[in-house]
């Protein structure tokens, strides 16, 4: 965590969120949801199930299109162009561009099941950043390495399991150089003993000096690798602090009730 | 009833453990499942017993070989009839089988099925993305045309086609609602037997795909899109290298069907008297009366056809489960050449 804030390289990736609303049909998942993610910052966010959390992810790399605020990465609105005293919205050409600058890591990893994992890794930096094949295989071997599944290279993510695939869906992320990571419950689909795996790999890339947004039901995980810990619950920020606030010394009830639900069964492995 | 039964049972095993064969006597009715509520007064220790040096006995199938046997009946006499019964004139389909007339009809029945295939498809495809696209003007025009095409009988699409010179006179290309014509020509001309054959079929082919494709598109996984999106990846190449070569394992075993379908569909062509493979061996038999024996030859033309392409079916149905089974199973030729291998190297083994 005290590497996360010494970052030197962190300049890029600064996530500005400011009165976010989305509704699906009549029910209002995110209601004004502001937070700010500082460039290599982790910000954790946590709260019971259907408070919005994958939602607000879903938001900043614009899979889901915002009914009322906005959100800012570096400064640049995420979707729309303004022009004037206008927004325009973006073509897909462009918003597709953006998404490149925000890699996205999903509960169910989504690998292309036809694709190798390199494949998988290298596929993106060739058709959306128009790197050469053999760099963009070069850097998917790297990136490999680091999550430590180099030798499983040519292998089909049904040969792997659960915590490799999840591992590759990391290196693929990776592969585009984000300035942001999000994380949509990355554990929540793994056997037991296959979450440290990737909680690891995480926790490494909380001191590159990318910046990372973790959505996580792992307490442990978060008060350990969060420099921000965000609670939700019904579409709405309850409260954001430091870990050792948020855990130590909630001042919301609510906040208090969740903890007390979710915290007592991990401190008594 | 079922105290009964339980009465039966417990009968049954009482004298078990007083057998005298303590080992054997528990694995036999450990089995049964309810063998364990007659021996709990008995709690010694279970002594493991070594297996390891009994001979197996396969265990014997008596019914299946007789269901064997009867199938096999079945078959030979099936097989001896055909080879005996002189009516089926083998003389005459040995004669016609290969005869120039008839080779000549097979290459057209190729040509219309290989020409309206590849078209049909690829109308399929455009429809099946129409149909899936967000602009409601494109879905029904999609909808409307595989309704219309799958309503209507392909013997009358076929005539309509053909007879296209009656409703309209000439052809012809230019801006609509004004005299500008880049183009004109009677319709009759334009409209051949071999083009309305190819028009028919690929029309009524086309509305078939474009449901077997849309089907097989979305059976692919939403997230699929979503992680490809949020990658960055532009639509077109989202659609051709991640959806489609998922969703051709589900397409493929269908759109084969509807491949041998159609060989033996463009057999419809002959009310345009369109000289393929089957009206061809019509015309012969309506000449030499030889009825049957001419059918004969078209079918096992088909019947060639079909395997071939259950062949390419197979290989390339192979081809796209790469990744969505853990271990492709071996092939037919990699299965006898692996067979060979084996048994050849056998006696070598034996010489070292």
């Amino acid at each position: 965590m005290t590497a996360t804030l010494t970052a030197p390289t962190a300049t890029r990736g600064l996530v500005e969120i400011t009165g976010v609303r989305k509704s699906f049909g009549p029910t209002e998942v995110l209601k004004g949801v502001s937070l700010t993610v500082e460039p290599g910052g982790v910000a954790v966010i946590v709260g019971p199930s259907g408070s919005g959390k994958s939602t607000l992810l879903r938001t900043i790399n614009h899979l889901e299109k915002v009914d009322g605020g906005h959100i800012t990465i570096d400064g640049k609105l995420v979707g729309y162009a303004v022009r004037g005293d206008r927004l325009h919205e973006l073509r897909e050409k462009e918003i597709l561009k953006q998404r490149t600058e925000i890699g996205m890591v999903f509960q169910n990893f989504n690998l292309f099941p036809h694709l190798t994992a390199l494949e998988n890794v290298a596929e993106a930096p060739v058709v959306a950043q128009g790197r050469s094949k053999a760099e963009a295989r070069r850097r998917g071997l790297e990136l490999l390495d680091r999550v430590g599944l180099k030798d499983r290279a040519g292998a089909y993510p049904r040969q792997l399991s659960g915590g490799q695939q999840q591992r590759v869906a990391i290196a693929r992320a990776l592969a585009l150089d984000p300035k942001i990571l999000l994380f949509d419950e990355p554990t929540s689909a793994l056997d037991p003993e296959l979450v440290n795996e990737v909680l690891d790999v995480i926790r490494e890339l909380a001191t590159s000096g990318t910046t990372l947004i973790i959505v996580t039901h792992e307490m442990g995980f978060a008060r350990d690798v969060a420099d921000t810990v965000v609670f939700m619950d019904q579409g709405q920020v309850v409260e954001q602090g430091t870990p050792q606030d948020i855990f130590g010394n909630p001042r919301e009830p609510r906040t208090r009730s969740f903890l007390s639900k979710v915290l007592e069964p991990a401190f008594n492995i | 009833m079922s105290s009964a039964t339980r009465v039966a049972q417990s009968q049954r095993e009482q004298p078990v453990p007083a057998a005298e064969a303590p080992p054997t006597g528990t694995a036999g009715s450990g089995a049964g499942g309810s063998g364990t509520q007659a021996l709990p007064a008995a709690p010694q220790p279970r002594q493991a017993r070594d297996y390891s040096s009994y001979r197996v006995v396969a265990a014997k199938h008596p019914w299946r070989w007789v269901g064997t046997a009867v199938v096999a009946l079945g078959v030979l006499a099936v097989a001896w009839s055909l080879a005996t019964n002189p009516r089926w004139e083998w003389g005459v389909v040995a004669q016609w089988f290969t005869a120039q007339s008839v080779v000549n009809g097979l290459v057209e029945t190729l040509k219309l099925t290989a020409i309206s295939g590849v078209l049909g498809f690829a109308l399929g495809f455009i429809l099946a993305l129409m149909r899936l696209s967000a602009s409601p003007l494109l879905v029904s025009v999609s909808w409307t045309f595989s309704w219309i095409f799958r309503s209507t009988p392909l013997l009358v699409q076929m005539l309509l086609w053909y007879n296209l010179g009656y409703l309209y006179e000439k052809i012809s290309l230019g801006i609509p609602f004004t005299d500008v014509r880049f183009f004109e020509v009677q319709t009759t001309t334009l409209i051949s037997q071999f083009a309305a054959a190819v028009l028919g079929l690929t029309l009524n082919q086309a509305a078939y795909s474009a449901e077997i494709i849309r089907g097989g598109i979305l059976s692919v996984d939403q997230g699929q899109l979503e992680a490809a999106a949020a990658l960055g990846i532009p639509a077109w190449r989202r659609s051709t290298r991640i959806v489609l070569p998922q969703a051709m394992r589900a397409i493929l075993p269908t759109a084969f069907n509807e491949i041998i379908g159609l060989v033996k569909g463009t057999s419809i062509v002959y009310v345009l008297a369109y000289s393929e493979l089957f009206y061809t061996v019509q015309v012969i038999y309506n000449r030499t009366q030889q009825v049957l024996p001419l059918l004969l030859v078209a079918t096992l033309w088909y019947i060639v056809i079909t395997s071939v392409l259950s062949v390419f079916q197979y290989y390339i149905e192979r081809h796209y489960s790469k990744g969505a089974v853990r271990n492709l199973p071996l092939t037919p030729l990699q299965k006898a050449r692996k067979f060979f291998a084996t048994h050849a190297a056998v006696p070598n083994r034996r010489n070292l």
